[in-house]
């Protein structure tokens, strides 16, 4: 009895929350003075590491400039989605979040698929989403309340592509993991790299969850090219990778190696030692970028984490998105319709650790540097170092 | 031509890597009769071990496994003793449900203590290197892979069918009553076992560290592999389990080789049919 009970409260309940949204929503939220933020992030399972960046970066944005902003105090309401095969549970939380919890928005989204589930309800109840990270090309398109803070594999791939062909390389060789932003990265590398004159001369698709490449790395070895483009989903598997290039001496038989900046992630440089040795990435930040935003954000992240701590590209993302949304309640002056938000973030420029970033109003996606770095050995550890620059690079896709 | 060698020795050194992994779990599973899920929660347990000694302590590479077996053990024989010896005469269904129980529980707690991040277990030169044996280049720690595979498969082969443990075991497996009743302490000899199979797991969880990483979902990762090495070996058959494992590293390998597109889908399609034609392994004894 007790349970059918609290059951029907809990429908009325939730009930006279979505009706209050629909019918007062945006003006009830701005005369409380509260901006509520949703937060959905993958913060339990195997990717429990990439939410904590995400939520770091939040935090540290919120430390360095406060919970309000124009003259609304910001709150945050943080949902676990798990991680890349919970779709459902994105799209659940992220309903739970705008009728429960009347989020005026949400920052959020590790993962494509996340993503893409979420994306239909957004459309609906015409709240807008800060993409965190996933950075497959499409998503923007999925609907029109995304706006992409992270960056796309096709800016890293098309970037590496143009880099290769001007820099002597002339045959490649890709091994990509077989999913949709594995295909991505492989299109797109082989358009630009063909464009400018290479050629690819052979390429392998490799299971998601691959950890023996031997056999992989001495078919593209035997073809001879001068280099292997790679992407990876990163995590053990990158890890297992790059330690297989390294046995097979595959940089020692003079192929290049380039991959995807995400492959050799910072914080995974640890636990691939000199694997790293002489290998290309493409990537939108590395810590030791040279600017005043990204000096004041290490120093700021170090302050809060340990003086050893290395902020990845993640938790500039988690940092950046926080400081859109910012921006954006700023432009409206307080305004937290979401079609006013979503108009507002159009055409934002951000003065962000990893360079100047730019919301292109026609797409809604990020226009950003992308950084060509070689792995090599800074005080004594292993390091992505940055010696090409790519300015205002577009997605390539749109 | 030398390609394809190397690759079937990497294939066999992998091969050997899946043996170590899983020839503790064959004991269990196949001599006790205790369906242990948990298995891979023992293996995580020696990774852990050894790269917290490893990088911490700075204790070198070899000397982490010797302590990685010891610790996983002694933490196996007082989880043996705790509760999973209550556990034996369950049916196979609640030995399923409380061991996958305990290895979401180990996982959760490895979060808590380490954190969700990959483990860094950088080898020291010589086991990182490529070495030339006869023409082949092969890795240095696949060598060492392999030898350390062949190792424990003889040694567990001796222990088993020509010690009096081994015949101890045998016996109190073929009818527990009996054994009992010529004096033997079946209890004691179980832990003892047990300890024995969550040793080796432990020794091959610091061993595949540095070459698929360690992280807490670990359990959970390698289960099926584990257990496809284990059914298609025989459970309890050292020899089927070397073969299992071998065969299937081999395979996986050479196919990955000549047909890529669909070289990672075979192994699988081995399972089916080796339990179509061999219901209880390739070594399969009746139950």
């Amino acid at each position: 009895m007790m349970s059918s009970w609290s059951g029907v409260l809990l429908t009325r309940r939730l009930a006279l929350g979505a009706a209050s949204v629909a019918l007062f929503g945006p003006a009830a939220s701005a005369s409380d003075g509260k901006l509520v933020v949703g937060l959905v992030l993958p913060l339990s399972g195997a990717f429990a590491d990439q939410g904590q960046h995400y939520e770091n970066g939040i935090k540290l944005f919120q430390k360095i400039n406060g919970t309000k902003v124009a003259g609304l105090t910001v709150e945050t309401v943080t949902r676990d989605d798990q991680g890349p095969a919970s779709g459902d549970l994105a799209r659940r939380l992220t309903q739970e979040l705008i009728v429960r919890n009347k989020a005026d928005l949400i920052i959020g989204y590790s993962f494509t698929p996340n993503a893409m589930a979420a994306a239909a309800l957004l459309t609906e109840a015409k709240k807008p989403a800060v993409i965190v990270n996933a950075a497959t090309s499409i998503l923007t398109e999925k609907s029109p309340w995304f706006v992409r803070a992270s960056f796309t594999l096709p800016q890293l791939a098309s970037s590496l592509g143009n880099w290769a062909a001007k820099n002597g390389i002339k045959t490649s060789y890709t091994i990509v993991s077989d999913y949709a932003p594995g295909l991505d990265a492989e299109a797109w590398f082989k358009k630009t790299f063909e464009a400018a004159g290479g050629q690819v001369i052979g390429s392998a698709r490799t299971p998601v969850t691959e950890m023996e490449y031997g056999p992989f790395l001495q078919r593209a070895m035997e073809a001879k090219p001068d280099a292997v483009f790679a992407f990876n989903p990163g995590g053990d598997v990158s890890v297992a990778f790059m330690k297989a290039t390294r046995e097979r001496g595959l940089q020692k038989a003079g192929i290049k190696l380039m991959v995807t900046g995400d492959v050799v992630d910072d914080n995974l440089l640890p636990a691939m030692g000199d694997a790293v040795d002489g290998v290309i990435s493409a990537l939108h930040y590395q810590v030791d970028l040279d600017n005043p935003a990204n000096t004041q954000f290490v120093k700021q992240y170090r302050a809060m984490f340990g003086p050893d701590a290395v902020p990845s590209y993640r938790v500039v993302q988690g940092y950046d998105a926080m400081a859109l949304v910012y921006k954006a309640v700023e432009k409206t002056g307080g305004n937290l319709d979401g079609a006013a938000l979503v108009e507002a973030m159009k055409g934002i420029k951000l003065d962000s650790p990893r360079g100047p970033l730019l919301i292109d109003p026609a797409t809604r996606d990020v226009v950003q540097n992308i950084y060509i770095r070689r792995g090599g050995q800074k005080d004594g550890t292993w390091r992505n170092i940055a010696f090409d620059t790519i300015p205002d690079v577009k997605d390539p896709a749109k | 031509m030398s390609g394809l060698v190397s690759v079937i020795a990497d294939g066999a050194a992998y091969g050997m890597l899946l043996l170590l992994f899983s020839i503790g779990l064959s004991v269990t599973l196949g001599l006790m009769r205790f369906i242990n899920l948990a298995h891979g929660a023992f293996a995580m347990c020696g990774g852990y071990v050894a790269t917290t000694l490893f990088n911490r302590a700075g204790l070198p590479f070899l000397l982490t496994l010797p302590c990685a077996f010891l610790a996983t053990a002694a933490i196996g024989i007082v989880a043996e003793r705790a509760v999973i010896r209550h556990v034996y005469r369950m049916s196979a269904l609640q030995q399923v449900l409380f061991s996958i129980g305990l290895a979401f529980a180990a996982s959760a707690l490895a979060t808590i203590i380490f954190g969700p991040q990959q483990q860094a277990m950088l080898l020291p030169d010589w086991l990182a290197r490529q070495a030339d044996v006869g023409g082949v280049r092969i890795g240095g720690y696949r060598l060492f892979l392999l030898a350390s595979g062949i190792v424990a498969a003889a040694a567990l082969l001796f222990l088993f069918n020509h010690t009096l443990f081994g015949a101890r075991i045998r016996a109190a497996v073929d009818s527990r009553r009996t054994a009992e009743g010529i004096g033997i302490d079946v209890d004691r000899l179980f832990a003892v076992a047990f300890a024995l199979g969550a040793g080796l797991a432990g020794l091959g969880g610091a061993m595949s560290v540095a070459f698929l990483g360690l992280d807490p979902t670990f359990p959970f990762k390698y289960l099926v592999i584990v257990l496809m090495v284990v059914a298609i070996g025989g459970p309890g058959s050292i020899g089927g389990s070397v073969a299992a494992a071998l065969g299937l590293g081999v395979i996986d390998a050479l196919f990955k080789y000549v047909v890529p597109e669909i070289g990672s889908f075979v192994i699988y399609a081995l399972l089916v049919i080796t339990m179509l034609l061999f219901p209880t392994g390739l070594a399969g004894r009746r139950a």
